[in-house]
């Protein structure tokens, strides 16, 4: 792994009015309950974490989980009550108001559920908001915002208005407006999750496309525990303002570590999430002539290994055989899961 | 007993009943006791008591502390009085240098800046009074006398009428459309040919100077009350006194700090405009989803980058319906004061009023609902208006209203000059059509007043004589017999009852101040033909407003009515009252009826509209009828809604009665308008308006509080 560009140790943000005294007493011990009952309301309850650069930690949760506000501590659109928080090494708590405002103008970019774009511009000036805000010249920003609009596939409707776009459209908006000064770093709070399904399902895949070939370092948040599957190099599970389970979306159904874990993923279908890798014998087995590819999702294979009787060679990239997988084993995988549960 | 069980509430209120008639039953009426008439509380009496506090010699007519309270707080007017004169004329001394005389002049502070004040606002309105109408006052203020004698040329000429006519049409046809442009292009028109131009540009000009800086001192105090609880704390009891505060009340002390004239009208304007106009913006920032601001500094703005870019231009409706309000209230303003000296329209009402001409009186008032009306739309049509792209457009199509103004600039001065040809005689009608040379109507109207006051004067008479011998005065007599001690604890139980200990203090201290004061019974008739209007407005706005309802035009239709019945100077609706009823109570009572009915009938629909669609449908499927429907569902959800209605009517009832006192009634409007003609009244002046304005507040806190606590109950918004 490469270094962490996010880095969260011990971080709290405690809601109230002595919260700040009650964190101190508590010495590391939150406990939600007794802190309500003294009118404090814990939104984030240590969390530390790393996120690396180029990687996409997605934080899923259920409204009230504090994941938004986990968010807002780490762009510090609010003050977190406790603990660290390292931008690419800088110390973000100790930045003084200038030098946040040149952290967000060059390296954060946020893209918001209700899109928040401003109504009184069009769609252009809209992305070019930032770089307006930032000092550069009216036709430098607009052409460089023109390059975002075609980027996120708006071309033709740059003098739109917000008001005369469809739902998905104005999230391309803001899509376009959080990359418009090509930030390292990038902030989606719960992006999709007032659209459509299909239109979801739309942005999803374009969103991964961008992703793909922008490497951008990314904390997505959200409630939806598919799309956390579908997007996440790693997923963050959090409830009550505790992070329950940081893992690879793999690890999380394969070994969901706490009860409230597991109910997400009961209903997952497997064969979508996991890789052959993850459920492959490591040794080399008695293996038939069909060989497949470490990295497939097991749905994508499954019925190519299922016509064999013998176990299966798994290999990775440079074609060197790493495992084996034998066919009960995608049959245990697809329907075991669920029925040990019952 | 079932009943009391199933509803304590209903025990209580009982209880609080029984306690206010025994104590009224209890405590006698003192022989001595007469409803005092006149400046009789001014006149020196061997009856009266004194005391002294801080030095001021307070006297009254001491009675049963159960009956009246003695006005402990007597002193207060003399003292504010005191203190401004003190303020005005003694405080702080300073060297200033004159430039007319050439040399230092000592002169106290407060006395200096007002005259600074009002020089700079009196330059303000001449200068665009100047533009309008023509005249050489700005010049000379840059230059000199002499210099306008030299050079006549130099004197500002005016826009011909025609030119602001095509302006104001220009500028409704961008802001709004067709059917605006035609309405703004006729209203000028018929305001030229009936002669009455250069009033209304007088009171135009008013307004241009007023509700800009009213607009800029509004929209400044609005930011800093959204960014620092403090100044919304500080700021908020003044808005809310400022909001019941009968604007007429304030007009006198503006004529102590000020003097006689635009000057000091336009100042106090601001004094009343800026309050809407604060509530307006921080309502309008605080409407601001929160996640734009968070885009906002995630682009990285810095503070003033936020305010100006994202957080102003996001709330720009709310802020524009600010605008809408401020030119409302300055144009209301400007009509109330005339009474200050304010030149304009309302100088003329005034004028005509005074002079029972009610025909010119009608001619002026028309002419201000036309204007009223106007400026209401236009300003309402901008705040609707959504920007729009015109980057692609050629520069014509984007300056087009620009070129059109500019065409009609030169057609209008070529023709006030081909003008000055063909009317050799006497006045250049293409040019300014002078007052009183345009068409008039006032003979017709005054015959119309004369023919129905022959034809119908017994049937008039009788009613007159019936309302105010078997219901007025009874009532009057009613109110006056409740002992001091019995309102109080009516008023603080009541506050109790609906809304706690909290409620009952607040209540109780806003009713001590009345009852403390040397005003009570003054308060208790303007009280009575409050309660008199406002229980008639809320039959008769109920009635047509739930009629109105049943049917989604006519429903829409009444809301247009309000709207335009609204935009009216409460001074306005005296003028037709005065012409079927004379000078009487009557008149002042029907005047409120009508203004204060306006609210209670918007209301009404729109508590009627605000049922959801849902429970409509659930309760249709439910087989109810149309009365079923009305009396079960949607009574009961609008009626929290209903009772803000209440308490609009009962503000607009109470500004209402106050300015009824210029046809003569005797309640506190009385003296305050007694106070206007008073060298030392500004106290006495201020005094009485924090007394109406509280009588407002006592219902507003009681009505609210319970609107707050109904709404919760049902669990809406």
């Amino acid at each position: 792994m490469s270094e962490a560009v996010i880095k969260c140790e011990n971080v709290y943000k405690i809601f109230g009015s002595n919260a700040h005294k009650m964190l101190q007493d508590a010495n590391g011990n939150v406990d939600a309950k007794t802190f309500q009952e003294n009118g404090c309301i814990v939104g984030v309850n240590d969390a530390s974490f790393e996120v690396s650069k180029g990687e996409m930690l997605v934080v899923m949760g259920l409204s009230g989980s504090g994941k938004s506000t986990l968010l807002r501590c780490i762009s510090r659109l609010t003050e977190a009550t406790g603990g660290k928080i390292f931008i690419e090494g800088q110390d973000l708590l100790k930045l003084n108001n200038k030098e946040l405002i040149n952290l967000r103008r060059n390296k954060m970019g946020m893209v918001f559920q209700s899109f928040a774009l401003l109504p009184h511009k069009t769609v252009v000036e809209n992305i070019a908001f930032p770089l307006q805000i930032k000092g550069i010249k009216t036709e430098d920003s607009i052409s460089k915002a023109m390059d975002m609009v075609k980027l996120v596939g708006l071309d033709g409707r740059e003098n739109y208005f917000p008001r005369e776009l469809s739902g998905g459209q104005q999230q391309r908006v803001g899509i376009a407006r959080s990359l418009a000064v090509e930030p390292d770093i990038w902030f989606l709070d719960e992006p999709f999750s007032a659209l459509d399904p299909l239109i979801r399902k739309e942005m999803q895949d374009e969103f991964l496309r961008l992703q793909e070939k922008l490497q951008k370092t990314i904390m997505f948040i959200t409630h939806d525990f598919d799309e956390a599957l579908k997007l996440a190099d790693r997923i963050a599970i959090m409830k009550d303002g505790i992070i329950e389970q940081l893992d690879t979306p793999a690890n999380i159904v394969l070994n969901p570590a706490t009860e409230y874990v597991k109910k997400f993923t009961e209903e997952v279908p497997r064969e979508k999430v996991l890789t052959i890798e993850d459920v492959m014998d490591r040794s080399d087995a008695d293996s038939s002539d069909l060989k497949v590819l470490k990295d497939e999702i097991i749905e994508n294979v499954a019925e190519k290994i299922l016509t064999q009787e013998k176990a299966v060679s798994v290999i990775d990239r440079d074609n060197k055989v790493v495992g084996s997988i034998n066919p009960s084993k995608i049959i245990q995988t697809v329907f075991g899961g669920r029925k040990n549960n019952n | 007993m079932e009943i009391i069980k199933k509803y304590p509430k209903v025990f209580q209120w009982l209880f609080l009943l029984a306690v206010f008639f025994a104590l009224c039953f209890a405590i006698e009426v003192p022989e001595t006791y007469k409803f005092i008439r006149g400046q009789a509380e001014f006149v020196k009496d061997p009856n009266q008591s004194t005391f002294i506090f801080l030095g001021k010699e307070v006297r009254y007519y001491a009675f049963d502390v159960f009956w009246r309270l003695p006005p402990l707080l007597g002193w207060l007017p003399i003292w504010i009085n005191d203190s401004l004169f003190f303020l005005m004329n003694e405080w702080m001394p300073m060297e200033f240098w004159n430039e007319d005389t050439q040399e230092f002049k000592t002169r106290p502070l407060l006395l200096q800046i007002s005259r600074n004040l009002t020089a700079f606002m009196t330059f303000l309105i001449e200068l665009i009074r100047e533009i309008l109408l023509g005249g050489l006052e700005t010049i000379v203020a840059f230059t000199s006398w002499d210099f306008i004698d030299a050079y006549p040329w130099a004197e500002l000429p005016g826009l011909p009428w025609t030119i602001v006519a095509a302006g104001f049409a220009i500028l409704s046809y961008k802001l709004s459309g067709k059917g605006l442009a035609i309405f703004a292009g006729l209203t000028m028109v018929y305001i030229s040919i009936f002669g009455q131009w250069k009033p209304s540009m007088q009171t135009l000009s008013f307004i241009l100077v007023a509700a800009p800086l009213s607009f800029a001192f509004g929209l400044g105090l609005g930011i800093a009350a959204f960014k620092s609880k403090r100044v919304e704390k500080a700021l908020y009891p003044i808005l809310l006194v400022m909001q019941t505060m009968p604007q007429y009340a304030v007009l006198v002390p503006a004529l102590v700090l000020f003097g006689v004239g635009d000057h000091a009208a336009v100042i106090i304007t601001m004094v009343v405009a800026i309050p809407p106009m604060i509530l307006l913006t921080l309502l309008g920032l605080r409407a601001i989803p929160p996640e734009v601001i968070e885009a906002g500094r995630m682009s990285g703005c810095t503070n003033w980058q936020l305010m100006f870019k994202v957080l102003i231009p996001t709330a720009r409706r709310d802020i524009l319906i600010g605008v809408n309000q401020v030119i409302m209230v300055c144009f209301s303003m400007a009509v109330i004061s005339a009474f200050i000296g304010a030149k304009g329209l309302g100088f003329n009402l005034l004028l005509a009023l005074n002079q029972l001409n009610i025909g010119l009186a009608l001619e002026a008032g028309l002419c201000i609902s036309l204007i009223a009306i106007l400026l209401d739309k236009m300003s309402l049509a901008w705040a609707n208006k959504q920007i729009d792209y015109f980057g692609n457009l050629t520069f014509y199509e984007r300056n087009k209203n620009l070129i059109f103004f500019g065409g009609a600039f030169i057609v209008g001065i070529l023709l006030a000059y081909a003008g000055s040809f063909y009317f050799k005689e006497g006045f250049n009608y293409l040019f300014e059509v002078p007052h009183n040379k345009g068409i008039s109507t006032a003979d017709f109207w005054n015959k119309g007043v004369d023919w129905i006051f022959e034809t119908f004067f017994v049937y008039i008479k009788a009613f007159n004589t019936w309302l105010i011998q078997d219901v007025l005065q009874p009532m009057r007599a009613l109110y006056l017999r409740m002992p001091a001690v019995a309102t109080l604890v009516l008023v603080v139980g009541a506050g109790y009852l609906i809304g706690g200990i909290r409620s009952a203090l607040v209540v109780c201290a806003l009713t001590l101040f009345i009852a403390l004061s040397p005003w009570w019974d003054r308060a208790l008739v303007t009280t009575y033909m409050a309660t008199f209007g406002v229980i008639i407005s809320c039959i008769i706005g109920f009635t047509v407003g739930t009629l109105c309802f049943q049917n989604k035009n006519s429903a829409k239709f009444m809301l247009g009515v309000c709207d335009i019945f609204q935009t009216f100077p409460s001074f306005v609706y005296l003028i037709p009252v005065m012409m079927l009823f004379g000078i009487t109570d009557t008149s002042v009572l029907i005047a409120v009826i009508v203004y204060a009915t306006i609210p209670a009938t918007r209301y009404t629909i729109e508590g009627l509209r605000s049922v959801p669609a849902g429970l409509h449908d659930a309760a249709t499927m439910s087989g109810v009828n149309k009365f079923q429907r009305l009396t079960k569902i949607e009574f009961p959800l609008a009626f929290p809604h209903m009772m803000l209605g209440l308490n609009q009517t009962i503000v607009f009832a109470l500004f209402m009665v106050i300015i009824g006192a210029f046809i003569g009634t005797e309640d506190l409007g009385q003296y305050i308008l007694k106070a206007l003609s008073d060298k030392n009244g500004a106290g006495i002046g201020l005094t009485l308006g924090i007394c109406v304005a509280f009588i407002g507040l006592i219902f507003d806190n009681l009505i609210r509080t319970y609107v707050g606590k109904r709404k919760k109950h049902l669990g809406i918004d």
